[in-house]
């Protein structure tokens, strides 16, 4: 396929407060069904989303954290977590749920989705993609 | 590669602008539009944030929001510059992406 565009999902949204978060998991799994290239990037309160042992069943909604588990089966090995907004939360990469992938260009090796990125390199990202979504 | 930011809130109510100013590269064009505008004004608590990002960025404002707003124009940071509606079109022509940081 010759069309494939670099598409940028900008997450700046805790989960559950608000429904952008899921929202954006949605559009994250259609634009990787039709086999584009596919970023994620979590910045402001964004990285929440991010955080292990979410529990929702006091709520009585659904928990969407696993479906960030199930990102790396679509090809989406891409999560970029911006340094600064871990730290202004004080949050740390060992704060978040362990998200992996297999390389099917080296032998299928599990490797780690989650790059922790700052602040520079994040614009970078965003100026190296074709589109940008913003939720 | 150029990047339109557009920025809709107030920098008093969100972190928008301050995350679009933290998170947008050299070079890139900001917009600001419907509450976003306050951003604009000189006086506050985000004027400076504003104008030190001058030098890398570009700033821009809606003019019809301003209006309805009732903010003269004589209010706005200097070195902001005021668009219409065919300005915003302009924009996001000139550029190869547009960033809404909502």
């Amino acid at each position: 396929m010759s069309d494939i565009k670099k598409f940028m999902y900008v997450n700046r949204k805790a989960p559950y407060g608000t429904i952008y978060a899921w929202e954006s998991l949605e559009v994250v799994l259609i634009g990787a069904a039709f086999e584009q290239d596919v970023s994620l990037a979590f910045v402001d309160d964004g990285v929440y989303q991010l955080c292990k042992g979410q529990d929702t069943t006091g709520l009585g909604i659904k928990n969407f954290s696993a479906t960030y588990r199930a990102l790396g089966d679509y090809d989406v090995s891409k999560l970029y977590v911006e340094k600064e907004s871990l730290e202004a939360r004080g949050l740390t990469l060992d704060d978040l749920m362990p998200l992996t992938y297999e390389d099917a260009d080296d032998d299928y090796a599990e490797k780690d989705s989650i790059r922790v990125v700052s602040s520079q390199e994040m614009a970078e990202l965003f100026e190296q993609s074709d589109v940008l979504f913003n939720f | 590669m150029s990047i339109l930011h557009t920025v809709n809130k107030s920098p008093f109510d969100r972190n928008s602008l301050e995350s679009c100013v933290r998170l947008a590269a050299k070079g890139g064009a900001v917009l600001m539009i419907e509450d976003g505008v306050y951003g604009a004004m000189k006086g506050t608590t985000a004027s400076d944030m504003v104008t030190n990002a001058m030098k890398d960025l570009t700033f821009y404002v809606l003019g019809p929001d301003l209006k309805a707003r009732g903010v003269d124009e004589g209010k706005l940071i200097d070195g902001v510059k005021v668009v219409d509606y065919n300005g915003f079109v302009t924009l996001t022509v000139e550029n190869d992406k547009v960033q809404s940081w909502l």
